[in-house]
């Protein structure tokens, strides 16, 4: 076995639980993973003995919190291979991030005629803020189809950049697929003409090795809470050069060096792009969540994910009347698994799954337009982390049958 | 009997499964559609009135189990109720399917067997969500609230 993941839940106190007198399975990883104590017992400490405002005050614990919080941009950057610490945005988590990439782009690079190019599989917060900017400014929103394998038709998306794509706006994972996009092919065709790379990377940071040079990502958005860190901090990463022209669209506090009441001359990078008191917890908690996850190892999590895929999928295929959406090699498929139990509803599922101590999502996923065209209303997701075990993608099947038998023979 | 079973009973599963005055009402004085956001779940819920008493109520709309066998439920009991006693069985539902001991569960019928709801609170808004249409369909008759 590639590591233990029994002896790692035990750093999980949160999993140890009954519900409804059955063990806790936690599945549901793709909307929020648990945190281990390591995190809970750094963001405790941070407020039992060094919370203070940043960057401000002349004082100790003043000194103390700006250490804690800048020194987390420092683990950020050393986790996603950025080539500057600058680079690192704090931010309340994915959704903030591309809503803040995307005003910035709406303020300063689109104009009416340009193109934005999404994919079908994106999540609403990579989707709705590309989409009521381009109907503001007069923009086409055109998005990249799936394959026959449910899969990114990528060929259809090169075809599909052009000189007046000006961004590339994408899933690097996607949360109902569970596929892998090609960044790189889809950097290299942007940058050919000319446009920014925009990558939603929620899906992918808690899970395989990110390197944003490697991707050739301009802009790189994630959550800690899907990594063992808390909700309410994530990380917008954008390329140093890029970062420096741009100028803020949200104002406050704490990103300025000087103001009168005519003008206002911004602080150099991160920290013009953030305004106002930030997350300080949040982000202790985050990089102690990046610690946590860098001793284990991205490469052993992401090869241990692999095998619990390689073994669920193929019998989850072989269920009759399942359906599992997403490519069916699981070569090709995270540990984001989403299906329907034909002909019962998903959220009936879910609760079958619960009063068991499953615990799956079961709804839109926000991705209902990918929905759409998958052609149903909703499916049920389980999605696995590193802490998830053989046994439990057991108790997954059997639940599986179990619900079946329950709605179908009553 | 296990909370699983309690909350799908016989006569749940029965109305999910051929739900009773589904589909499009002709004539009717008015309409409210209700919207589970979490799942896209909807429920247009259709009312024809005789004076102050609901003459015809009909459901249309694709859910869960839960959701369609309640909207149905929900149209055999105020068929022919008074807004009045219509609008006290809606208060009645609710707090029936979040917990509240009632004292006079009678007057709900069948509706009563959605009781289990209370222990999956995840699923009250399921419940809810035919009941919360029809509610809005009487205000939007009467004119007040």
């Amino acid at each position: 076995m590639i590591f233990d993941a029994d002896a790692v839940r035990q750093d999980f106190p949160i999993l140890d639980q009954m519900v409804f007198d059955h063990p806790l399975v936690y599945l549901d990883n793709g909307a929020s993973a648990q945190m281990p104590q390591v995190v809970i017992e750094a963001v405790s400490d941070y407020h039992l003995n060094h919370h203070s405002n940043v960057h401000r005050g002349a004082h100790t614990l003043s000194g103390r919190a700006t250490d804690l919080y800048e020194s987390a941009r420092d683990t950020v950057q050393n986790f996603i291979h950025a080539a500057y610490r600058e680079e690192i945005i704090f931010t309340s988590g994915t959704t903030h991030s591309l809503n803040l990439v995307s005003q910035v782009m709406a303020d300063q690079v689109l104009q009416a005629g340009d193109e934005i190019l999404i994919s079908e599989m994106e999540h609403h917060a990579n989707l709705i803020p590309w989409q009521q900017i381009a109907k503001k400014k007069g923009l086409t929103l055109k998005r990249i189809p799936l394959n026959e394998n449910e899969e990114l038709d990528l060929a259809e998306g090169l075809e599909l950049i052009n000189e007046k794509t000006k961004v590339v706006a994408i899933a690097h994972v996607s949360n109902v697929l569970g596929v892998v996009n090609p960044i790189k092919d889809l950097a290299d065709a942007v940058h050919a003409v000319g446009g920014y790379l925009v990558v939603d990377g929620a899906q992918a940071v808690p899970h395989m090795p990110v390197d944003v040079q490697e991707l050739d990502a301009d802009f790189y958005a994630f959550s800690g809470h899907k990594m063992c860190g808390p909700t309410g901090i994530g990380i917008l990463y954008g390329r140093k050069e890029l970062l420096e022209n741009f100028s803020p669209v949200f104002y406050g506090g704490e990103m300025i060096n000087r103001v009168t009441f005519e003008e206002s001359h911004w602080k150099e990078i991160p920290y013009k792009f953030e305004p106002g008191t930030p997350n300080i917890s949040g982000a202790v908690g985050l990089a102690a969540g990046i610690d946590y996850l860098s001793k284990i190892g991205l490469e052993k999590i992401q090869a241990y994910e692999q095998a619990l895929v390689d073994y669920v999928l193929p019998q989850l295929l072989n269920i009759e009347g399942l359906t599992v959406y997403g490519p069916k090699d699981p070569s090709r498929h995270t540990g984001v698994i989403s299906f329907n139990i034909d002909p019962v509803h998903p959220h009936d599922v879910a609760t079958v799954f619960d009063s068991r101590g499953v615990a799956i999502r079961a709804g839109h996923h926000c991705a209902e337009p990918l929905l759409d065209v998958l052609g149903t209303r909703s499916t049920a997701r389980a999605s696995f982390y590193f802490y998830n075990t053989f046994e439990e993608a057991d108790r997954l099947i059997e639940v599986i049958n179990k619900t079946k038998e329950f709605f179908t023979y009553g | 009997m296990d909370r699983l079973e309690m909350l799908y009973r016989a006569v749940i599963m029965q109305h999910s499964q051929t739900p009773q005055n589904k589909g499009e009402l002709a004539d009717a004085v008015a309409e409210k559609t209700a919207y589970n956001p979490t799942c896209g779940d909807m429920v247009k819920v259709q009312i024809k009135v005789e004076g102050e008493r609901l003459d015809q109520v009909q459901f249309d709309g694709e859910g869960c189990a839960i959701s369609m066998a309640s909207a149905s439920i929900m149209t055999e009991l105020l068929k022919g109720k008074t807004f009045e006693e219509a609008l006290a069985l809606i208060s009645d539902f609710t707090k029936l399917i979040s917990g509240e001991e009632l004292e006079d569960k009678e007057a709900l019928s069948e509706a009563a067997a959605l009781q289990g709801v209370a222990q999956f609170p995840t699923r009250i808004r399921c419940a809810q969500l035919a009941w919360k249409a029809v509610e809005d369909a009487i205000y939007q008759v009467t004119g007040n609230e």
